[in-house]
Protein backbone atom coordinates (compact mmCIF):
# COMPACT_ATOMS: atom_id res chain seq x y z
CA UNK A 1 0.00 0.00 0.00
CA UNK A 2 1.77 3.51 -0.91
CA UNK A 3 1.21 6.59 1.60
CA UNK A 4 -0.63 8.10 -0.23
CA UNK A 5 -3.32 5.10 0.10
CA UNK A 6 -2.70 4.74 3.63
CA UNK A 7 -3.46 8.30 3.78
CA UNK A 8 -6.63 7.84 2.30
CA UNK A 9 -7.67 5.54 5.18
CA UNK A 10 -7.34 8.96 7.34
CA UNK A 11 -11.39 9.06 7.74
CA UNK A 12 -11.73 6.18 9.16
CA UNK A 13 -8.85 5.82 11.59
CA UNK A 14 -10.30 9.34 12.88
CA UNK A 15 -13.96 8.06 13.53
CA UNK A 16 -12.54 5.47 15.42
CA UNK A 17 -10.89 7.89 17.34
CA UNK A 18 -12.87 9.41 19.86
CA UNK A 19 -10.24 11.12 22.31
CA UNK A 20 -8.48 12.98 19.21
CA UNK A 21 -12.15 14.51 17.83
CA UNK A 22 -12.76 15.64 21.25
CA UNK A 23 -9.46 17.60 21.56
CA UNK A 24 -10.12 18.79 18.14
CA UNK A 25 -13.57 19.92 18.72
CA UNK A 26 -13.20 23.63 18.81
CA UNK A 27 -11.52 23.31 14.69
CA UNK A 28 -13.01 24.36 11.65
CA UNK A 29 -10.76 24.95 9.15
CA UNK A 30 -9.95 23.39 5.34
CA UNK A 31 -5.85 22.39 4.69
CA UNK A 32 -3.86 20.59 2.19
CA UNK A 33 -1.77 17.22 3.18
CA UNK A 34 0.49 16.58 0.11
CA UNK A 35 1.79 13.09 0.38
CA UNK A 36 4.37 13.11 -2.13
CA UNK A 37 3.19 14.24 -5.30
CA UNK A 38 -0.05 13.38 -4.30
CA UNK A 39 -2.73 16.58 -3.03
CA UNK A 40 -5.69 15.58 -0.28
CA UNK A 41 -7.54 18.39 1.05
CA UNK A 42 -8.99 18.03 4.79
CA UNK A 43 -12.27 19.67 5.20
CA UNK A 44 -11.95 19.57 9.33
CA UNK A 45 -15.69 20.38 11.29
CA UNK A 46 -15.75 20.13 14.86
CA UNK A 47 -12.28 18.07 14.86
CA UNK A 48 -14.06 15.56 12.60
CA UNK A 49 -13.21 14.83 8.83
CA UNK A 50 -16.36 16.03 7.06
CA UNK A 51 -14.56 15.42 3.52
CA UNK A 52 -10.96 14.16 2.62
CA UNK A 53 -10.49 14.73 -1.17
CA UNK A 54 -8.34 13.24 -2.52
CA UNK A 55 -6.38 14.77 -5.44
CA UNK A 56 -5.77 17.84 -7.68
CA UNK A 57 -8.20 20.58 -7.13
CA UNK A 58 -7.97 24.02 -9.35
CA UNK A 59 -8.24 27.17 -7.53
CA UNK A 60 -9.12 25.84 -4.31
CA UNK A 61 -8.23 27.78 -1.19
CA UNK A 62 -7.00 26.13 2.04
CA UNK A 63 -5.27 28.32 5.09
CA UNK A 64 -2.04 25.83 5.30
CA UNK A 65 -0.44 23.67 2.98
CA UNK A 66 1.71 20.66 4.43
CA UNK A 67 4.11 18.52 2.31
CA UNK A 68 6.08 15.53 2.40
CA UNK A 69 7.72 13.31 0.26
CA UNK A 70 6.83 9.61 0.18
CA UNK A 71 9.61 8.80 1.70
CA UNK A 72 8.95 10.95 4.47
CA UNK A 73 5.57 9.63 5.60
CA UNK A 74 6.72 5.56 4.94
CA UNK A 75 9.41 6.32 7.72
CA UNK A 76 7.12 8.73 9.57
CA UNK A 77 4.29 6.20 10.13
CA UNK A 78 6.55 3.64 10.82
CA UNK A 79 6.35 1.77 14.47
CA UNK A 80 7.90 2.76 15.99
CA UNK A 81 8.85 5.50 13.88
CA UNK A 82 13.30 5.86 13.50
CA UNK A 83 14.72 8.60 15.21
CA UNK A 84 14.43 12.26 13.16
CA UNK A 85 11.84 10.91 11.29
CA UNK A 86 9.16 10.17 14.00
CA UNK A 87 7.76 13.79 14.44
CA UNK A 88 6.29 16.60 12.12
CA UNK A 89 9.14 19.07 13.50
CA UNK A 90 11.73 16.45 12.56
CA UNK A 91 11.02 15.87 9.09
CA UNK A 92 10.88 19.71 8.53
CA UNK A 93 14.29 20.08 10.39
CA UNK A 94 15.57 17.68 7.93
CA UNK A 95 13.87 18.95 4.97
CA UNK A 96 11.58 16.01 4.50
CA UNK A 97 8.34 18.44 5.31
CA UNK A 98 7.35 22.05 4.60
CA UNK A 99 4.60 23.95 5.81
CA UNK A 100 3.42 27.28 4.49
CA UNK A 101 0.26 29.49 4.73
CA UNK A 102 -1.77 30.52 7.76
CA UNK A 103 -0.06 28.80 10.72
CA UNK A 104 -1.92 30.01 13.22
CA UNK A 105 -4.83 27.41 12.86
CA UNK A 106 -1.90 24.29 12.93
CA UNK A 107 -0.20 26.05 15.89
CA UNK A 108 -3.42 26.43 18.02
CA UNK A 109 -4.19 23.24 17.46
CA UNK A 110 -0.69 21.61 17.07
CA UNK A 111 -1.22 18.49 19.16
CA UNK A 112 -4.32 17.67 17.22
CA UNK A 113 -2.83 17.74 13.58
CA UNK A 114 0.24 16.05 14.89
CA UNK A 115 -1.97 12.84 16.23
CA UNK A 116 -3.79 12.98 12.87
CA UNK A 117 -0.97 13.21 10.89
CA UNK A 118 0.16 10.04 12.71
CA UNK A 119 -3.27 8.41 12.51
CA UNK A 120 -1.99 5.79 9.51
CA UNK A 121 0.85 4.61 11.72
CA UNK A 122 -1.99 2.29 13.25
CA UNK A 123 -2.73 0.78 9.67
CA UNK A 124 -0.78 -2.84 9.59
CA UNK A 125 2.74 -2.30 7.61
CA UNK A 126 1.42 -4.95 5.65
CA UNK A 127 -1.03 -2.94 4.56
CA UNK B 1 -2.37 2.94 57.74
CA UNK B 2 0.61 5.11 57.32
CA UNK B 3 0.67 7.91 54.40
CA UNK B 4 2.74 6.93 51.46
CA UNK B 5 5.15 9.96 51.48
CA UNK B 6 7.46 10.21 48.71
CA UNK B 7 10.82 10.39 50.55
CA UNK B 8 11.63 14.01 49.29
CA UNK B 9 11.12 16.93 50.99
CA UNK B 10 10.27 20.64 49.29
CA UNK B 11 11.39 23.89 51.16
CA UNK B 12 12.26 27.43 50.16
CA UNK B 13 16.01 29.29 50.43
CA UNK B 14 15.53 33.10 50.50
CA UNK B 15 18.62 34.30 48.71
CA UNK B 16 20.07 37.08 45.99
CA UNK B 17 20.59 36.86 42.72
CA UNK B 18 22.85 39.86 41.37
CA UNK B 19 21.94 41.89 43.90
CA UNK B 20 18.28 40.88 43.69
CA UNK B 21 15.82 39.22 45.95
CA UNK B 22 14.42 35.87 45.67
CA UNK B 23 12.74 32.88 46.98
CA UNK B 24 13.29 29.80 45.55
CA UNK B 25 11.71 26.92 45.76
CA UNK B 26 14.00 23.57 45.66
CA UNK B 27 13.14 19.46 46.73
CA UNK B 28 15.90 17.15 48.39
CA UNK B 29 16.70 13.72 48.91
CA UNK B 30 19.67 12.13 50.74
CA UNK B 31 21.54 12.82 53.43
CA UNK B 32 23.06 16.06 54.26
CA UNK B 33 26.22 14.74 56.36
CA UNK B 34 28.19 11.61 56.19
CA UNK B 35 30.30 11.84 53.03
CA UNK B 36 27.11 12.45 50.55
CA UNK B 37 27.84 14.03 47.47
CA UNK B 38 25.56 16.92 46.46
CA UNK B 39 24.07 16.73 43.14
CA UNK B 40 22.41 19.75 42.01
CA UNK B 41 19.56 19.15 38.87
CA UNK B 42 18.28 21.79 36.42
CA UNK B 43 15.58 21.48 34.66
CA UNK B 44 14.97 21.96 31.05
CA UNK B 45 13.70 25.34 29.28
CA UNK B 46 9.75 26.07 30.45
CA UNK B 47 9.25 23.14 33.00
CA UNK B 48 10.66 22.90 36.72
CA UNK B 49 12.05 20.91 39.36
CA UNK B 50 9.41 18.02 39.14
CA UNK B 51 11.57 16.64 36.35
CA UNK B 52 13.89 15.18 38.47
CA UNK B 53 11.13 13.34 41.14
CA UNK B 54 12.46 9.77 40.18
CA UNK B 55 15.82 10.40 41.08
CA UNK B 56 14.82 12.47 44.21
CA UNK B 57 13.17 9.17 44.64
CA UNK B 58 15.44 6.11 43.59
CA UNK B 59 17.45 4.78 46.78
CA UNK B 60 20.44 3.33 44.74
CA UNK B 61 20.89 7.62 44.04
CA UNK B 62 20.32 8.93 47.41
CA UNK B 63 22.66 6.08 49.06
CA UNK B 64 25.49 7.92 48.32
CA UNK B 65 23.88 11.54 47.08
CA UNK B 66 22.02 14.47 48.32
CA UNK B 67 20.09 15.10 45.26
CA UNK B 68 18.22 18.67 45.24
CA UNK B 69 16.50 19.91 42.19
CA UNK B 70 15.56 23.41 42.59
CA UNK B 71 13.03 25.32 40.48
CA UNK B 72 14.55 28.53 38.35
CA UNK B 73 13.17 31.96 38.90
CA UNK B 74 9.76 32.31 37.04
CA UNK B 75 9.63 28.51 36.98
CA UNK B 76 7.45 26.46 39.31
CA UNK B 77 7.00 27.02 42.52
CA UNK B 78 10.18 29.89 42.30
CA UNK B 79 8.25 33.35 42.16
CA UNK B 80 9.45 35.63 40.16
CA UNK B 81 11.47 38.74 41.67
CA UNK B 82 9.28 41.49 42.81
CA UNK B 83 8.58 43.96 39.79
CA UNK B 84 8.18 41.22 37.12
CA UNK B 85 4.92 42.68 35.45
CA UNK B 86 7.32 45.05 34.14
CA UNK B 87 9.57 43.59 32.57
CA UNK B 88 10.28 40.77 29.53
CA UNK B 89 11.36 37.71 30.99
CA UNK B 90 15.06 36.83 28.95
CA UNK B 91 17.27 34.20 30.54
CA UNK B 92 21.29 34.96 29.61
CA UNK B 93 24.26 33.15 30.42
CA UNK B 94 25.05 35.48 33.39
CA UNK B 95 21.24 35.41 34.20
CA UNK B 96 21.81 31.59 34.62
CA UNK B 97 25.36 30.99 35.63
CA UNK B 98 24.57 33.27 38.63
CA UNK B 99 21.28 31.63 39.56
CA UNK B 100 23.12 28.20 39.72
CA UNK B 101 25.90 29.95 41.52
CA UNK B 102 23.62 31.31 44.19
CA UNK B 103 21.72 28.37 44.86
CA UNK B 104 24.70 26.11 45.73
CA UNK B 105 26.28 28.45 47.86
CA UNK B 106 23.20 30.04 49.66
CA UNK B 107 22.78 25.83 50.50
CA UNK B 108 26.63 25.82 51.38
CA UNK B 109 27.50 22.87 49.24
CA UNK B 110 30.89 21.35 49.09
CA UNK B 111 31.85 21.14 45.12
CA UNK B 112 28.66 19.53 44.39
CA UNK B 113 27.82 18.09 41.19
CA UNK B 114 25.88 19.47 38.82
CA UNK B 115 23.54 17.73 36.17
CA UNK B 116 21.47 19.60 33.82
CA UNK B 117 19.14 18.94 30.85
CA UNK B 118 19.05 20.85 27.56
CA UNK B 119 19.55 24.22 28.49
CA UNK B 120 20.43 23.12 32.26
CA UNK B 121 23.28 21.24 29.65
CA UNK B 122 24.05 24.12 28.18
CA UNK B 123 24.55 26.16 31.28
CA UNK B 124 26.64 22.76 32.39
CA UNK B 125 28.84 23.70 29.54
CA UNK B 126 29.31 27.15 30.82
CA UNK B 127 29.87 26.10 34.24
CA UNK B 128 33.01 23.82 33.34
CA UNK B 129 34.22 26.42 30.78
CA UNK B 130 33.75 29.11 33.32
CA UNK B 131 33.94 27.82 37.47
CA UNK B 132 35.10 24.47 37.13
CA UNK B 133 37.24 24.15 40.05
CA UNK B 134 33.98 24.76 42.22
CA UNK B 135 32.76 21.54 40.75
CA UNK B 136 33.46 17.98 41.52
CA UNK B 137 31.84 16.66 38.71
CA UNK B 138 29.99 17.68 35.89
CA UNK B 139 26.69 16.10 33.71
CA UNK B 140 25.06 17.66 30.97
CA UNK B 141 22.02 15.93 29.31
CA UNK B 142 21.00 16.80 25.65
CA UNK B 143 23.42 19.57 25.47
CA UNK B 144 25.73 20.64 22.88
CA UNK B 145 27.39 24.42 22.08
CA UNK B 146 25.19 25.28 19.60
CA UNK B 147 21.65 24.09 17.90
CA UNK B 148 20.11 24.80 14.90
CA UNK B 149 16.69 26.41 15.28
CA UNK B 150 13.90 24.46 14.58
CA UNK B 151 10.49 26.82 14.88
CA UNK B 152 9.66 30.31 15.23
CA UNK B 153 9.19 30.73 19.42
CA UNK B 154 7.26 34.10 18.76
CA UNK B 155 4.36 31.29 18.45
CA UNK B 156 4.90 30.48 22.36
CA UNK B 157 3.55 33.71 23.59
CA UNK B 158 0.53 35.90 21.40
CA UNK B 159 -2.85 36.00 22.68
CA UNK B 160 -3.98 34.09 19.67
CA UNK B 161 -2.61 30.97 20.79
CA UNK B 162 -2.63 28.95 24.29
CA UNK B 163 0.93 29.02 25.29
CA UNK B 164 1.03 26.06 27.58
CA UNK B 165 -0.29 23.62 24.98
CA UNK B 166 1.30 24.87 21.99
CA UNK B 167 4.54 24.34 24.44
CA UNK B 168 3.71 20.77 25.10
CA UNK B 169 2.49 20.04 21.81
CA UNK B 170 5.96 21.48 20.26
CA UNK B 171 8.32 19.58 22.27
CA UNK B 172 6.32 16.60 22.53
CA UNK B 173 8.07 15.38 19.07
CA UNK B 174 11.14 15.74 21.31
CA UNK B 175 9.93 12.57 23.19
CA UNK B 176 10.98 8.87 22.44
CA UNK B 177 8.27 6.95 21.23
CA UNK B 178 9.21 4.12 23.33
CA UNK B 179 8.40 6.29 26.27
CA UNK B 180 5.73 5.10 29.03
CA UNK B 181 2.35 6.95 27.70
CA UNK B 182 1.99 7.79 31.51
CA UNK B 183 5.43 9.38 31.75
CA UNK B 184 5.47 11.06 28.21
CA UNK B 185 2.12 13.06 29.70
CA UNK B 186 3.39 13.97 32.80
CA UNK B 187 6.19 15.42 31.12
CA UNK B 188 4.03 17.57 28.94
CA UNK B 189 1.59 18.87 31.62
CA UNK B 190 4.69 20.43 33.50
CA UNK B 191 4.92 22.65 30.54
CA UNK B 192 1.03 22.97 30.23
CA UNK B 193 1.79 24.81 33.43
CA UNK B 194 4.50 27.44 32.39
CA UNK B 195 4.26 31.45 33.18
CA UNK B 196 3.10 33.55 30.32
CA UNK B 197 6.62 34.12 27.68
CA UNK B 198 8.61 32.10 30.51
CA UNK B 199 9.34 29.03 28.14
CA UNK B 200 9.92 31.60 25.39
CA UNK B 201 12.79 33.76 27.75
CA UNK B 202 14.65 30.55 28.61
CA UNK B 203 14.87 29.92 24.61
CA UNK B 204 16.51 33.20 24.20
CA UNK B 205 19.46 31.98 26.11
CA UNK B 206 19.65 28.92 24.29
CA UNK B 207 19.17 30.28 21.03
CA UNK B 208 20.69 34.05 20.85
CA UNK B 209 23.04 34.67 24.64
CA UNK B 210 24.40 30.99 24.95
CA UNK B 211 26.09 30.44 21.65
CA UNK B 212 29.50 28.37 23.21
CA UNK B 213 31.33 27.29 20.20
CA UNK B 214 34.09 29.90 20.82
CA UNK B 215 34.19 28.96 24.05
CA UNK B 216 34.13 24.94 24.18
CA UNK B 217 37.79 24.59 23.94
CA UNK B 218 38.64 26.15 27.37
CA UNK B 219 36.77 23.61 28.99
CA UNK B 220 40.00 21.18 30.72
CA UNK B 221 38.56 18.08 31.94
CA UNK B 222 41.63 16.98 34.06
CA UNK B 223 40.02 20.11 36.27
CA UNK B 224 36.38 18.72 36.54
CA UNK B 225 35.20 15.57 34.54
CA UNK B 226 32.55 16.15 32.08
CA UNK B 227 29.61 14.00 31.05
CA UNK B 228 27.26 14.25 28.17
CA UNK B 229 24.34 12.15 27.58
CA UNK B 230 21.76 13.06 24.55
CA UNK B 231 18.80 10.45 23.81
CA UNK B 232 18.48 9.57 19.93
CA UNK B 233 15.18 10.72 19.39
CA UNK B 234 15.92 14.60 20.86
CA UNK B 235 16.12 15.85 17.23
CA UNK B 236 16.77 19.41 18.77
CA UNK B 237 19.99 18.99 20.42
CA UNK B 238 20.60 15.85 18.42
CA UNK B 239 23.08 12.95 19.26
CA UNK B 240 25.56 14.64 16.76
CA UNK B 241 25.56 17.97 17.90
CA UNK B 242 26.22 16.35 21.06
CA UNK B 243 29.19 14.25 19.68
CA UNK B 244 30.42 17.04 17.48
CA UNK B 245 31.09 18.95 21.01
CA UNK B 246 32.45 16.20 23.23
CA UNK B 247 35.22 15.96 20.09
CA UNK B 248 36.19 19.18 21.08
CA UNK B 249 36.47 18.40 24.55
CA UNK B 250 39.44 16.44 25.57
CA UNK B 251 38.68 14.13 27.66
CA UNK B 252 34.99 14.06 27.95
CA UNK B 253 32.58 11.18 28.32
CA UNK B 254 29.60 10.71 25.59
CA UNK B 255 26.87 8.80 25.29
CA UNK B 256 23.86 8.80 22.84
CA UNK B 257 20.78 7.35 24.89
CA UNK B 258 18.89 4.47 22.93
CA UNK B 259 14.54 4.86 23.11
CA UNK B 260 14.81 7.97 24.69
CA UNK B 261 14.71 12.07 23.60
CA UNK B 262 15.08 15.44 24.73
CA UNK B 263 13.61 14.98 29.05
CA UNK B 264 15.45 10.84 29.70
CA UNK B 265 15.09 11.80 33.25
CA UNK B 266 11.29 12.43 33.51
CA UNK B 267 9.93 10.65 29.83
CA UNK B 268 11.29 7.17 30.84
CA UNK B 269 13.03 7.11 33.84
CA UNK B 270 13.52 3.50 34.27
CA UNK B 271 15.65 3.47 30.44
CA UNK B 272 17.40 7.13 32.20
CA UNK B 273 18.66 5.23 35.38
CA UNK B 274 20.48 2.41 33.13
CA UNK B 275 22.79 4.94 31.67
CA UNK B 276 22.59 7.61 34.46
CA UNK B 277 23.69 5.19 37.19
CA UNK B 278 26.76 4.09 36.63
CA UNK B 279 28.16 7.47 35.35
CA UNK B 280 26.95 8.20 39.10
CA UNK B 281 28.69 5.75 40.43
CA UNK B 282 32.05 6.45 38.66
CA UNK B 283 32.12 10.13 40.06
CA UNK B 284 31.33 8.83 43.63
CA UNK B 285 34.01 6.46 43.30
CA UNK B 286 36.55 9.13 41.66
CA UNK B 287 36.74 10.81 45.06
CA UNK B 288 38.68 7.86 47.03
Amino acid sequence: MSPADRFSRLPDLLAADADLRRRGRWLNVECRVDIGAEPFYLDIRDGGLAALQRGPRLLKSVAFCLRGSEDAWRRHWQAPPAPGWHDLFALTKRGAASIDGDLRPLLQNLQYFKDLLALPRRLPETL
Amino acid sequence: MAPALDPMIGRYVRLEIDGVAHRLYFEEAGPAGGGAIPLVCLHTAGADGRQFRHLLADPEITRHYRVLAFDMPWHGKSSPPDGWEREEYRLTTASYTAAVLAFCHALDLDRPVVMGCSIGGRIVLNLAIEHAREFRALIALEAADFQQPWYDTAWLHRPDVHGGEVCAALISGLIAPQSPSVNRHETLWMYMQGGPGVFKGDLYFYRVDGDLREKIKAIDTSICPLYLLTGEYDFSCTAEDTLRTAAQIPGAEVQVMKELGHFPMSENPAKFREYILPVLERIARQRT
